[in-house]
């Protein structure tokens, strides 16, 4: 089959591209790099189908991140038969850079002139005729977006992969032609393919190419007396850089026509450099939408209380039980005050509640007159009991709890793509880019850190847009702080069940502080890293800000499509089977006997809870609880596997610790607050409980993601052995602080002073041998 | 007259007659489109005075004080 390779800038509709050619699901966002690897897919609608692959979005084949590296090793040596080489007519300039690279492979190349619409919508054209007869090389105008040009792109692919194309520069014009010319032959003698190619880049100095052809700097380095640019002087990295973008803006920029309404404004003005305005993209200070939204969002002043309200709002709209707090407005109070209506308890409870509320409490409605059919029904054919049991709180009771959270899952997470999609992520890095330098990140690392409210997984995979190792590794660590999807439900369950069983008002603020505390941790966390283990200087910050677009219903559609499955898969796999083993490991003694629900102490679960529980005794659900307390140490262990296990394990369980509980009601609260009654656990164990989740190992799939991540083995061992030890020693801070505040107060101190002696120590190098020094010399 | 971008002001313009740096930064730079004859705009500065976005290509391009320190402009009135 034909290997076909989709090549551009990042954020240029690549995946869009991908998605329309091949009909699959791929994550596109407004985010310059949300694809950090490859893919493949199959195009179908041709004669013959094409294989399609999707790359890293890149600027140039320089081989400065991981994506540029990925991008030019599968086009160097996996040597597809055909690119196509997208470029974002918007931005016309900048993707001819890369353009101007690619084409001196040995590889046939397809241009595909993306979002001409979007050109044309400005007043400005494009034309493409005269863009290919210039540059060579076929250019079909495309709309990934709306499908458009699809058919004759395709078409264009399938005549060039029959021809065979010698790579060509567009640097003939520059000074070194002759030095790229010698190396080139030289390195034909050596028989290298894309010898163009190689040469350019060696001539360039570049990092991967010179420990190729160690053999050839010589000849480089000898060439470097003989030139002496004005500006690079012997730079010829900079001498070739500077050359391409001179040739594009002379030669190819023309093919963009400019509105005429500008041209004019121009000539008011009695612009002089009429040349700059023929060739270059507009540079005037007409504002554009974008620029007009980011007055603003960016503002000087009210950008970050905007960033910290839309966030809050996010949240709200997820969590709120009172939504705006309408509750508190007298008259409104009286009116969904609620009681004895129907909508009690789902829609209005002294409040109105906000749409993630409803949703998980219609799930949970739906969940529990499941699980009473499926109860009912076992009756009716008079199964017995173990039977009934199984199937209800052990297999749907597992299942249901995890369920009945699944729409609030997907709408926090459809809130924060809407964010990414509309471009406004990339306005936060920007605002927040000053804060994160403190503790030593880019503002690019708050990218992967919202990503990890949805998965871990995705957020892990793109910290690869941070170009410096010990800032992705310090970055990766921390992303399971920022609590997941998936551990929404313990959240939600537990400050339920908190609210219930203690009479406290305000679930919604014991959840928000729970997402508080996570990325406090975070925080923390980043800080020693950078100081100790980490250290280092924060990487550059020099990224694109794209264009504010409209989120578009079709991707987010697909995105939350992907997520369902995923959790429902989820849900009827690794949940189904834990929840039977849980089950039976509570009905069975280790001599094999079935036990009724009275008897679970001597189950084997409740033998290994025990063996486990003094494990977390500093946390407060360890040995201080009273019957059955090692349940809290099993939901701990078990939620390793997948964080939707701990509620699981909960609605299993329920059914057998208290024995008034009917097992038919699966909404994770209710079994939550069972197990509150049943053990006797304080409110600083249960925070404590939350705590130690929210920042302990992740699930298995986001420790595998981990290690693969992580190159280095040592690394990966590290931080497995980081995670274990800051959710310990931060639920234990939790529960004694919880529990007994004085203590506390002084290792609150103590790990305060600790941490600024290191910050100043890294700040002004000797600080605590200094100080050591100076204690030793006062003893003497 | 010679001036570094870092020392540009909201709304000022300017064509880039040298670039400074060296290694990935430098490298980057050059990449995204600031080399010798590129017009630039200072469009904002975040709300902390660091970053800053211009306008550069027809596009928006945002990097730090640090960075913009090593390109040296003329200004264009």
């Amino acid at each position: 089959m034909i290997n076909v390779a989709l090549v551009g800038n990042p954020n240029s509709g690549k995946t869009t591209l991908f998605n329309a050619l091949t009909g699959s699901t791929a994550h596109v966002g407004n985010w310059p790099g949300v694809t950090v690897d490859k893919k493949e897919g199959t195009y179908k609608k041709g004669k013959d189908p094409i294989n399609v692959m999707d790359l890293p979005g890149i600027y140039s084949l320089s081989p400065y991140t991981p994506e540029e590296v990925i991008a030019r090793k599968y086009i160097i040596d996996d040597k597809p038969d055909c690119i196509i080489n997208i470029v974002d007519a918007t931005n016309l300039e900048r993707n001819l850079y890369l353009t101007t690279q690619v084409m001196e492979i040995n590889v046939p190349i397809v241009i595909a002139l993306n979002m001409v619409d979007a050109v044309e919508r400005s007043g400005a054209s494009i034309d493409a005729e005269q863009l290919e007869a210039k540059i060579g090389l076929p250019v079909v105008s495309i709309s990934a977006l709306k499908g458009r040009g699809l058919h004759e792109l395709m078409g264009r692919v399938a005549e060039v992969v029959e021809t065979k194309r010698e790579g060509s520069t567009v640097l003939a014009h520059s000074e070194l032609i002759h030095l790229i010319g010698d190396v080139n032959i030289a390195l034909k003698a050596k028989e290298v393919d894309n010898s163009l190619f190689h040469a350019i880049k060696l001539v360039e100095l570049d990092e991967l190419e010179v420990k190729e052809h160690s053999d050839l700097v010589g000849l480089v380095d000898a060439y470097k007396g003989t030139i002496n640019d004005e500006v690079f002087g012997g730079d010829f990295e900079g001498v070739v850089a500077d050359s391409r973008y001179r040739y594009i803006t002379a030669n190819y920029s023309s093919a963009y026509k400019q509105p005429k309404l500008i041209t004019k404004v121009k000539k008011n003005n009695k612009k002089t450099d009429d040349t700059q305005t023929i060739v270059s993209q507009p540079l005037n200070n007409n504002l554009t939408f974008s620029d007009k939204i980011d007055r603003v969002l960016t503002n000087r002043w009210l950008g970050i209380p905007i960033f910290l309200l839309i966030l809050f709002g996010i949240f709200h709209i997820t969590f709120s039980e009172n939504i705006l707090f309408l509750g508190g407005i007298p008259a409104i109070r009286d009116y969904v005050s609620g009681a004895g209506s129907a909508f009690e308890g789902v829609f209005i409870n002294g409040g109105v509640m906000s749409i993630g509320v409803i949703m998980q409490g219609l799930m949970g409605v739906l969940t529990d007159s499941i699980g009473g059919w499926i109860t009912l029904g076992l009756e009716a054919v008079s199964s017995p009991e173990w039977v009934v049991g199984l199937l209800v709180d052990g297999v749907w009771g597992g299942i249901g709890g995890v369920l009945s959270f699944v729409p609030q899952i997907l709408l926090l997470f459809l809130l924060f793509s809407i964010l990414e999609d509309t471009g406004y992520m990339a306005r936060v890095a920007f605002i927040l880019d000053r804060i994160f330098r403190r503790f030593g990140l880019s503002g690019r690392a708050f990218m992967p850190m919202i990503m990890g409210f949805g998965c871990s997984i995705p957020a892990m995979i793109n910290t690869r847009t941070l170009a410096d190792d010990k800032e992705r590794i310090a970055t990766l660590r921390v992303i399971p702080f920022f609590s997941c999807g998936a551990k929404l439900p313990i959240l939600t369950a537990i400050s339920g069940a908190i609210a219930i069983t203690f009479n406290l008002p305000g679930t919604e603020f014991i959840t928000y502080g729970m997402y508080l505390v996570g990325m406090a941790t975070a925080l923390v966390s980043v800080i020693l890293m950078r100081n100790t283990t980490q250290k280092g200087e924060s990487s550059p910050f020099i990224m694109e800000l794209p264009n504010y677009h409209c989120p578009k219903a079709m991707s987010l559609v697909l995105l939350l499509w992907d997520k369902l499955k995923h959790y429902i898969q989820k849900a009827f796999t690794i949940i189904l089977a834990s929840s039977i083993i849980i089950w039976l490991m509570t009905h069975f003694s280790w001599s094999w006997t079935f036990l009724p629900d009275g008897e679970i102490d001597s189950s084997i679960l409740a033998n290994l809870g025990m063996i486990i529980q003094p494990l977390f005794t500093p946390l407060g659900f360890g040995s201080q609880l009273g019957a059955n307390g090692w349940v809290f140490a099993v939901a701990a262990i078990t939620g390793l596997i997948a964080k939707e296990n701990v509620i699981s394990t909960f609605a299993v369980l329920a059914a057998v610790v208290s024995s008034g509980f009917d097992g038919a009601s699966v909404d994770g609260i209710q079994e939550v607050s069972q197990m509150i009654g049943a053990t006797g656990i304080t409110v600083a164990g249960l925070i404590a409980f939350i705590v130690f989740n929210m920042t302990t190992i992740p699930c298995f799939a986001a420790v595998a993601t981990a290690k693969a991540e992580l190159s280095d083995k040592k690394q990966f061992n590290w931080t497995l052995v980081f995670w274990m030890a800051t959710s310990y020693i931060v639920a234990t801070m939790f529960y004694l602080v919880g529990e007994f505040i004085w203590p506390v107060a002084i290792f609150i101190a103590l790990a305060i002073l600790i941490v600024g002696a290191l910050v100043l120590n890294n700040k002004a190098p000797n600080f605590i041998p200094n100080i050591l020094s100076k204690l030793k010399i006062r003893r003497k | 007259m010679i001036k570094k971008l870092n020392e540009f002001i909201i709304g000022e313009k300017g064509i880039v007659k040298t670039v400074g740096g060296d290694g990935r930064i430098r490298r980057r730079m050059l990449d995204m489109g600031i080399t010798p004859g590129a017009d630039i705009l200072l469009k904002k500065k975040a709300p902390l005075g660091d970053p800053i976005e211009i306008s550069i290509r027809g596009y928006s391009l945002t990097l730090r004080n640090a960075e913009a320190e090593l390109v040296g402009l003329e200004v264009i009135k």
